[in-house]
């Protein structure tokens, strides 16, 4: 597991929004994109911008990341163990 | 050190045996749906081949080094016997019966007089020796261990793949190795050493092959297990030769010189030293001949054989030829650049291309490309008879191959390819009729793909027109440098010609010059106007009126034809000749990079003609503005490019007839201005001076976070940067308005005001890793100064412009910088080709799917919207949409 950071990273200009989707989001998702959530892109559980989130295995997260070409744009990885 | 290579990988570098070892695949045959296939590879076995095996596959036991008899005919049982192979035309092979290129050729075999080590499994052999007791021939390890190591190997291979197996194992057989009791029968251990490449010594003492095999045929095959070899397959015993394979005749061809003399195939004479060797020991042995003439003709066959396997062991002396040059055996075959894998397998040859200098050619199209007429007569395409193309092929192949157009090959409806000469012509032409093919030259307007290295992007190989020009090289339209990064100062470049109708058609959509305009990178035209182009379309549209007589003459001079644009004017403006090229209908409003005395840049088309603004590099140049762009929008990829070339003709022609040279007047200043620069310079001496003494009074303030030199440094960089930028904007107010110089650099054809400036007043400070120079001596850059001089030319501050001429120092300092840059590019350019390399690779299979995700070939998700926001930048102008212009022409409609 990552060390605990002494400084809230969420508060940092690079970092963007982490969020958990909820299971009824996360079906949509899998639907809209007809895939399983091992198609998605990985998140590690012990990535630092999870810490304060309670995850698992198998959850979605929502990354809404500021773009040059796009203003906002939302990415999905899924939560892997390790 | 011991066990550099993995068993699996010696064992598929050596001796591969394929279907001996298979498991017989005889219900895979039963349901095979298609006939076509005739047996299906299972599986492929890699091993190594036993003494057994190799008597098994082998049809001939060697045992002479004769090669021929007196009639030149193969001596049975020798090197060369029939049996093996047959590489003379006359001769039939006397295991399959089958002549010269039907006959595969067959293994032979040799009885060793005594074992020998095989070089290629030298370490593995340690490897084993040293891990294994000298007694009873078990692992160094104990009983109850053997079992639960194996299970430990197999869980890390099943869950991490064979290479973490193989580390692993490595770590095990290293612990192994310092053990000096075996667990099981108790005796001591020896330490083993090998003096390279093959011989192995016990505390000093040597142990001979013959008893390296025995103690390795007690390894037992439980313990094979552990070492990853599977006993089924590979004995250790088999590393050390007791028989060794002859291969085929026909993988050693000999050559017959002109002479008639033979000269045999390198393998072929190492087999004879082998063979040779191998019986005098025989004899010798027999003989009951000392013991040390044994050894020394034991180790002598021990040398060839390994030289045989390879001849660039490190510690032997390589093989040679009577001429002194080594020979090439097994591993140099396959080996490195030239080997069989880099050279022939991996290599990939085409037919039907053309390789040769380039040069430019402004007054071809841009969609075309010169080549010489000895190159198109040895270019073909395979043109299908046909009762309407009859008499055109006819007439060609009636001039055959050497006169232009004509043809080099027909080929008859069953395959057979038939060459045209002076002899066969008249027959060829008789029986030349439908469903024939005829090889015909290249000729103007075929289809043919262009090419330079590196390929980089899609643009690097576009599909162009031929045009068979006289002269040796291929010509180009410099237009289209840009997208193939050419020019023309020893650049090579490939040509190919598609062979079907298929290749043709896709070349011909997808890759031909109209079609890669418009760049996927930022969605501007790549192809624009060049150097002359642009600084004659510059003048042409700036200022310059001709008469009608004129103007006609020059449109026409460029090529164009279509005059019904030119205005009927008596007298025409520069800027009427230009909108003569340009459609009815077309508006724009853009801006141009030249700025007219009211500060304005706007540049404004209107119905099809140039009402206000001059064209440069902004307009026409490949990469920048909105022109081309529009044009390709509304009217198309072949108008865009007809158009790109009538610019660039125009522009070229315009040139030609005003006159355009670049002259050392053209850096002239008045003498107000001379000395105005002068003023600048002292001011900026004295304020160095006045910094410096601030500094060693120590009077001068700190930046934050700076040292006291570092803020002088930035000091002085700042004072001599506005006294360089000051020069620059004194030398571009005073020099001369119109002086071609500043007219390239203004149009942006070449060069900017800077490079002026320098030439003129001041080349400015020279900087290494971003500082003043500062290295050289102690204290100094050169020993011309004082130590310690922190004065702007004593740290690299060139004061001179090239025009009058740089001091010694000064010049020591530019070549400085000259070099660092030279090395710079020359250590930068390989580091960002792998890097590009390795993007592409990682990337190459990603594909934007119809939900506009990005995927990979699995399916996995890259992207979830392609580039962010969906957007395709070749659809888009300079990677944006144009929404009032969409909405504009919407309404309009």
């Amino acid at each position: 597991m990552a060390k605990k950071l002494n400084f809230d990273l969420h508060k940092h200009a690079l970092v963007p929004k982490h969020a958990k989707c909820s299971d009824a989001e996360k079906k949509k998702i899998l639907k809209h994109y007809q895939i399983s959530v091992y198609d998605l892109p990985y998140i590690r559980k012990s990535d630092a911008a999870l810490a304060e989130i309670d995850v698992k295995a198998g959850d979605v997260i929502k990354i809404s990341r500021t773009s040059p070409t796009a203003g906002e744009a939302v990415y999905y990885r899924c939560v892997i163990n390790e | 050190m011991a066990d550099e290579n993995p068993e699996e990988k010696i064992a598929v570098i050596e001796e591969p045996s394929e279907e001996l070892t298979l498991p017989k695949e005889e219900a895979g045959r039963v349901d095979m749906p298609e006939p076509s296939v005739h047996r299906k590879v299972a599986a492929i076995q890699f091993s190594v081949l036993s003494p057994q095996h190799i008597k098994k596959m082998a049809v001939v036991k060697v045992v002479t080094p004769e090669l021929y008899d007196r009639e030149g005919y193969p001596v049975d049982g020798g090197l060369m016997d029939t049996r093996m192979g047959v590489i003379d035309p006359g001769l039939v092979c006397r295991t399959d019966g089958k002549r010269l290129k039907d006959c595969p050729g067959y293994f032979g075999y040799i009885e060793l007089a005594r074992p020998v080590i095989h070089l290629k499994f030298a370490n593995l052999i340690m490897t084993l020796l040293k891990s294994t007791c000298r007694e009873c021939g078990r692992i160094l390890v104990l009983q109850n261990k053997v079992t639960s190591l194996n299970a430990d190997l197999e869980k890390i291979e099943k869950e991490e793949g064979p290479e973490a197996r193989r580390r692993v194992l490595k770590d095990l057989i290293g612990g192994m190795k310092t053990a000096t009791k075996c667990p099981h029968c108790k005796a001591k251990q020896i330490k083993i050493t090998i003096d390279k490449p093959t011989t192995y010594l016990e505390a000093e003492k040597r142990i001979n092959p013959i008893e390296i095999r025995v103690r390795l045929e007690k390894i037992t095959d439980e313990d094979l297990i552990l070492f990853g070899m599977n006993p089924k397959f590979i004995r250790p015993e088999w590393m050390v030769l007791t028989v060794m394979a002859i291969p085929p005749v026909t993988m050693r061809p000999s050559i017959t010189l002109e002479s008639g003399e033979r000269s045999e195939d390198d393998l072929t004479h190492k087999l004879g030293d082998i063979v040779r060797i191998n019986q005098r020991l025989f004899e010798n042995i027999n003989a009951g001949a000392p013991e040390i003439i044994i050894e020394d003709l034991w180790d002598l066959l021990q040398y060839h054989i390994t030289t045989f396997f390879d001849n660039s062991v490190p510690q032997l002396p390589p093989a040679r030829h009577r001429s002194g040059q080594p020979l090439k055996t097994i591993t140099e075959r396959i080996k490195s650049k030239e080997g069989r894998i880099r050279h022939n397998l991996a290599g990939k040859r085409t037919n039907f291309s053309a390789r040769t200098v380039i040069s430019p050619d402004p007054m071809i199209k841009l969609n075309e490309v010169g080549i010489p007429l000895v190159m198109a007569k040895k270019l073909t395409i395979p043109e299908r008879v046909n009762v309407w193309n009859l008499p055109w092929l006819k007439k060609l192949v009636e001039l055959g191959p050497e006169k232009y157009p004509g043809a080099n090959y027909i080929i008859r409806p069953d395959g057979k390819k038939k060459k045209i000469t002076d002899e066969t012509k008249e027959a060829s032409l008789e029986e030349l009729q439908p469903g024939y093919t005829v090889e015909r030259h290249v000729q103007d307007g075929d289809i043919a793909i262009f090419n330079r290295q590196p390929s980089l992007h899609r643009m690097s190989m576009m599909c162009h027109r031929l045009r068979v020009l006289p002269g040796k090289t291929f010509r180009l339209n410099p237009a289209v440098c840009h997208p193939y990064n050419a020019d023309f100062d020893g650049d090579e470049m490939n040509l190919h010609i598609p062979q079907t109708e298929e290749a043709r058609a896709e070349a011909e959509f997808l890759m031909e010059v109209q079609t890669q305009l418009i760049s996927p990178r930022y969605g501007l035209s790549v192809i624009g106007c060049v150097q002359d182009a642009i600084s004659g379309n510059y003048i042409l549209t700036k200022s310059l009126k001709f008469s009608r007589e004129n103007a006609v003459d020059l449109l026409l001079a460029a090529g164009i034809t279509d005059l019904s644009r030119l205005s009927r004017k008596q007298e025409i403006s520069g800027k009427e000749i230009f909108s003569a090229l340009l459609p009815e209908d077309f508006n724009f409003t853009g801006h141009a990079k030249f700025k007219d005395e009211t500060g304005s840049d706007e540049v404004i088309i209107e119905k099809g003609k140039l009402i206000k603004g001059v064209m440069d590099r902004n307009l026409l140049g490949e990469g920048s503005g909105l022109l081309l762009r529009n044009i390709h929008k509304r009217y198309g990829k072949d108008f865009t490019i007809n158009i790109i070339g009538n610019m660039f003709r125009l522009g070229i022609e315009t040139l030609a007839r005003h006159g355009f040279s670049t002259a050392i007047s053209d850096t002239d200043l008045p003498a107000e201005a001379k000395q105005k620069i002068q003023d600048v310079f002292d001011k900026a001496n004295r304020d160095v001076t006045d910094l410096i003494a601030s500094f060693r009074e120590d009077t001068l303030e700190a930046f934050p976070g700076k040292t006291k030199s570092e803020t002088l440094e930035l000091k002085i960089l700042e004072v001599l940067n506005k006294a360089r930028n000051v020069t620059g904007q004194l030398v571009s107010e005073h020099a001369s308005k119109d002086s071609h110089t500043r007219i390239m650099a203004i149009s942006g054809a070449r060069g900017n005001l800077i490079n002026l400036a320098q030439m003129a007043a001041c080349v400015g400070q020279q900087a290494l890793r971003g500082k003043r120079i500062d290295q050289g001596y102690y204290d100094r850059t050169i020993s011309s100064f004082r130590k310690g001089d922190l004065s702007p030319m004593a740290r690299g501050f060139v004061a001179h412009g090239f025009k009058n001429g740089l001091t010694p120092a000064e010049f020591y300092f530019g070549s400085m910088t000259g070099r660092d840059s030279l090395m710079d590019t020359a250590l930068r350019t390989p580091k960002s080709g792998y890097l590009y390399r390795r993007l592409a690779n990682a990337m190459q299979d990603l594909k934007v799917e119809y939900d506009y995700t990005v995927r990979d070939s699995g399916g996995k998700i890259v992207q979830f919207l392609y580039g962010e926001d969906g957007m395709d930048v070749s659809k888009s102008e300079k990677g944006q949409l144009n929404i009032k212009r969409i909405i504009r022409t919407v309404l309009s409609e």
